[in-house]
């Protein structure tokens, strides 16, 4: 649920769209397994670039959640 | 974390090569390994002319601008396959790659326009699941649209993770066919089938994914829905599952299979290729090739 105090927010588009909020200062690594992400299958991305699992993020940070995998046959 | 060659903020985590690299010496990294596959397995030379299938996503508009920008005649083909919503969308991402590159040369079939049918209704018609029909199409529409167009090669955007993936189902059903045929290059063959290759067989599907965003490269993120409950996704998501716990292992998996298990199960002597009673296309079965068979089944009135 959004609400109006500081806070990171995490957003992932696929499969479906999903937001999660957390609160103060986390390691993009502890955030994936709080979200039971394997780093090996996404992409984070903040802004242009890309945050590796020991990035700090904090209030105020929209980071996306990426799914790097895609399937069916070839 | 900081970039192992020049200590800058790192972008990315590369734990099967102990390293981390910044955005420049990622993308250098990057260029190299397809580079690297594509000197190591001889698969072009620079002279040839290159059909890179493109779909939208992110592996085979980062194979094509790669070769782009490497200097190749590299051209794309695009197969509308007609699924709902998703390929419209997919065209548009191809579309916005073009409009960056004008010297960039885009072929384009439609299935329904040209063939009659559609990936969904082929599905639902032939009681199979999506993968087939469409793999059955895309494989077809490669080698004939090369033929008439005259390249010398087809590319295709297969990555490390997409044949690991392909290698791990293989293996769980010992499909020793395939086996013999799972290599980087199918080298072309008298009758008519073309040389196919895979320069992306050095780089995982996450690192793809990371030069795509890092570049501008706009992709088609959304999964094909008709790809939902895939295998490959499964098999995927379990080799993931072993690579974060022991980096490396894909790679190890894959390319030692590239040089100790796909020599002992590679046929001698292929099937002959005949052509096709009705559309010329290489067959290995006398009489009609697979598509010509499943096209009259699928246009047929129902």
């Amino acid at each position: 649920m959004a609400s109006d105090k500081p806070c990171i927010r995490v957003v992932m588009t696929v499969p479906e769209r999903k937001e999660w909020e957390f609160r103060g200062r986390h390691s993009v690594e502890k955030i994936l397994r709080r979200l039971e992400l394997n780093p090996e299958s996404v992409i984070v991305i903040h802004g242009d670039t890309l945050l590796t699992p020991d990035e700090m993020v904090e209030n105020g940070m929209e980071i996306e959640v990426r799914s790097a995998i895609s399937g069916g046959a070839a | 974390m900081k970039c192992t060659k020049c200590g800058g903020r790192a972008v990315i985590d590369l734990k099967r090569h102990n390293s981390g690299f910044c955005k420049e010496h990622f993308l250098e990294y990057f260029d190299g390994q397809v580079r690297k596959a594509i000197d190591d397995f001889a698969m072009f030379e620079p002279e040839d002319r290159i059909l890179v299938a493109v779909s939208g996503g992110k592996d085979s508009l980062v194979l094509w601008d790669a070769l782009l920008r490497f200097g190749y005649q590299a051209d794309g083909l695009y197969i509308d396959l007609g699924i709902p919503d998703y390929a419209p969308a997919s065209t548009a991402k191809v579309d916005a790659f073009l409009e960056h590159r004008p010297e960039a040369v885009l072929r384009r079939v439609s299935l329904s326009d040209d063939h009659g049918y559609a990936i969904p209704e082929a599905a639902r018609r032939l009681r199979r699941a999506a993968c087939s029909p469409c793999g059955l199409s895309k494989r077809y529409i490669f080698n004939r649209e090369a033929l008439q167009g005259g390249y010398d090669v087809v590319c295709t955007g297969h990555n490390l993770d997409d044949e690991a993936a392909v290698l791990f189902g293989n293996m769980i059903r010992w499909q020793v066919g395939y086996l013999g045929r799972q290599y980087p290059v199918l080298e072309e063959r008298d009758g008519g089938l073309i040389r196919k290759v895979k320069p992306l067989i050095r780089v995982t599907e996450k690192e793809t994914a990371a030069y795509a965003v890092l570049t501008g490269i706009d992709y088609m993120v959304e999964e094909c829905p008709m790809a939902a409950g895939a295998r490959s996704l499964l098999y995927k998501d379990l080799l993931n599952q072993l690579e974060a716990r022991s980096p490396g292992s894909k790679q190890q998996f894959l390319w030692g299979f590239f040089e100790h298990g796909q020599p002992a199960f590679e046929e001698q002597e292929g099937a002959e290729l005949t052509p096709c009673s009705e559309c010329g296309q290489p067959t290995s079965r006398p009489g009609r090739c697979a598509f010509c068979r499943m096209t009259e089944s699928l246009t047929a009135p129902a």
